[in-house]
């Protein structure tokens, strides 16, 4: 088909946690400009798998809609590509031009090891969100929408940060990978609103307690995480967590 | 007293003491250039050595010069745990990063910008705090001539090369750590960010632009 392009893929190829992994240079020809990075990927998988030689390439994707999180590839220096506002699976070959070349690593982190080639670990996130606890609430019927009155700026901002879908591209781009902007989302999102109140300060010193644990930097507010996250939350999460983070230490009972 | 020790020990508590102790650096460099700025009166230094005088003998300055000590150690030694701690956050690199794509440069170089001030900052030191100290040990301080001392220094074309590298490093250090420290203290919202962020860089490059002045004048005898 005429406008299709040949890539040339560098791979980042590792057996296990253990093994020591390296670069492997693929051509990969004929792709369709409307494929998206995933199916090119899909495209070499089976190729490599028809030709028995080498093992596919192992990479995490779920939904291919940009909503579930799992997709991480760090492609060309940057997390999710060259695109904003996007994830690897929503970022389409018509990005790139024919014969370039593509660096394809997995996500760099010590609080992220790799699992094979192109997949991680991220449950250190999954931790953090368990380390924050439940909400109290009554269960039963759902009451009246407005017994709980939410002024429309804090329901805004919280359902902005509750955009985020824990990929760990901002851990990826930060250069200390701080994960900072994930906890951010993640304490704002139920601090914004009258259901989070009772668990406000304890969920913040846990999950802030947990992050360290968990070995991520330190935030050095480089902005980073703000411009390669694919739903663009905003650098204001993590001065509210810091303001939370103090609040909570300085004038509640816990800690 | 336990929750202390916990806040300044987690890395948003260190950040804490980063950015207090960073602002109070900032009001020191404040009082440093509006005082060394009396060499543009081209009174021949008379104005300066009165200033330099009273800042070498007031009591008062005498207590706030060990408060700003503690407060550059602090700042230095808490950078210094703090970035070796994030350098370990990532053992194994990138092969292709494309930092300039997200990010400013000098954001990402607050170390090796702070550690070039840190180097400036002890021959600084050297050429002029040293010799106050010595003075003020012997009691001889009253009725020196600082501005003297100045100008023998920045006749050397290689002391202000020195500064001036010493200034840049200083205008980038700030371009970032003036906006970051608000941050730092959970102070960002849309109402005046955009005043904070454009008055930072407009302070970092007027101080700058200030200080470069002073070796740059002195050498070539425009201030004299």
């Amino acid at each position: 088909m005429s406008g299709n392009m040949n890539i040339n893929l560098k791979v980042w190829r590792q057996k296990n946690g253990k093994s020591q992994g390296k670069l492997v240079d693929y051509k990969v020809e004929n792709v369709s400009p409307d494929m998206s990075f995933l199916e090119m990927f899909d495209v070499l998988n089976d190729r490599l798998i028809n030709e028995g030689k080498d093992e596919p390439i192992a990479f995490d994707h779920d939904c291919r809609e940009g909503i579930c999180g799992s997709c991480s590839m760090y492609i060309n220096g940057r997390p999710h590509g060259p695109n904003q506002g996007v994830t690897t699976c929503q970022l389409h070959m018509r990005s790139f031009k024919d014969n370039d070349t593509i660096v394809v690593e997995p996500w760099r982190s010590a609080a992220f090891p790799v699992i094979k080639d192109l997949a991680t670990n991220r449950s250190a996130f999954d931790r953090i969100i368990a380390s924050g606890g439940f909400i109290s609430i009554n269960t039963g019927n759902a009451q009246d929408a407005n017994n709980l009155p939410i002024p429309k700026g804090d329901a805004d901002d919280s359902f902005a940060a509750a955009a985020c879908i824990g990929c760990g591209a901002c851990v990826a781009a930060c250069k200390n990978s701080s994960a900072m902007l994930f906890v951010s989302a993640k304490v704002s999102q139920l601090a914004l609103l009258p259901q989070g109140a009772p668990e406000r300060a304890t969920r913040v010193l846990n999950m802030v307690a947990q992050m360290d644990a968990e070995g991520f930097g330190s935030c050095t507010n480089t902005g980073a995480c703000e411009a390669e996250c694919p739903k663009q939350i905003s650098l204001t999460n993590i001065a509210r967590l810091n303001r939370e983070y103090y609040k909570a230490q300085l004038f509640s009972n816990e800690g | 007293m336990n929750w202390i020790t916990k806040m300044f020990s987690s890395s948003l508590g260190q950040k804490l003491i980063m950015a207090i102790t960073g602002l109070f650096l900032i009001t020191f460099l404040i009082v440093h250039c509006t005082l060394n700025s009396l060499i543009f009166l081209n009174d021949g230094g008379v104005t300066f050595n009165a200033g330099a005088e009273f800042m070498a003998t007031n009591p008062l300055i005498r207590i706030v010069e060990v408060v700003l000590f503690i407060g550059l150690i602090l700042h230095v030694v808490k950078a210094l745990v703090i970035t070796l701690n994030n350098n370990k956050s990532r053992p194994v690199k990138y092969a292709a990063y494309d930092g300039k794509a997200n990010s400013k440069w000098y954001s990402r170089s607050m170390g090796i910008l702070g550690s070039l001030l840190l180097i400036f900052l002890v021959i600084h030191l050297s050429h002029f705090w040293i010799g106050t100290k010595v003075l003020q040990y012997n009691g001889t301080i009253v009725g020196h001539n600082t501005f003297h001392e100045l100008v023998e220094v920045f006749h050397n074309p290689i002391n202000v090369f020195v500064y001036l590298l010493g200034v840049i490093s200083l205008g980038y250090h700030l371009m970032h750590g003036f906006q970051s420290a608000f941050q730092t203290l959970g102070i960002n919202h849309k109402k005046y960010t955009p005043f904070i962020k454009s008055f930072g860089n407009v302070f970092s490059i007027l101080i700058s632009f200030i200080f470069a002045m002073m070796p740059i004048a002195m050498h070539f005898d425009i201030i004299k």
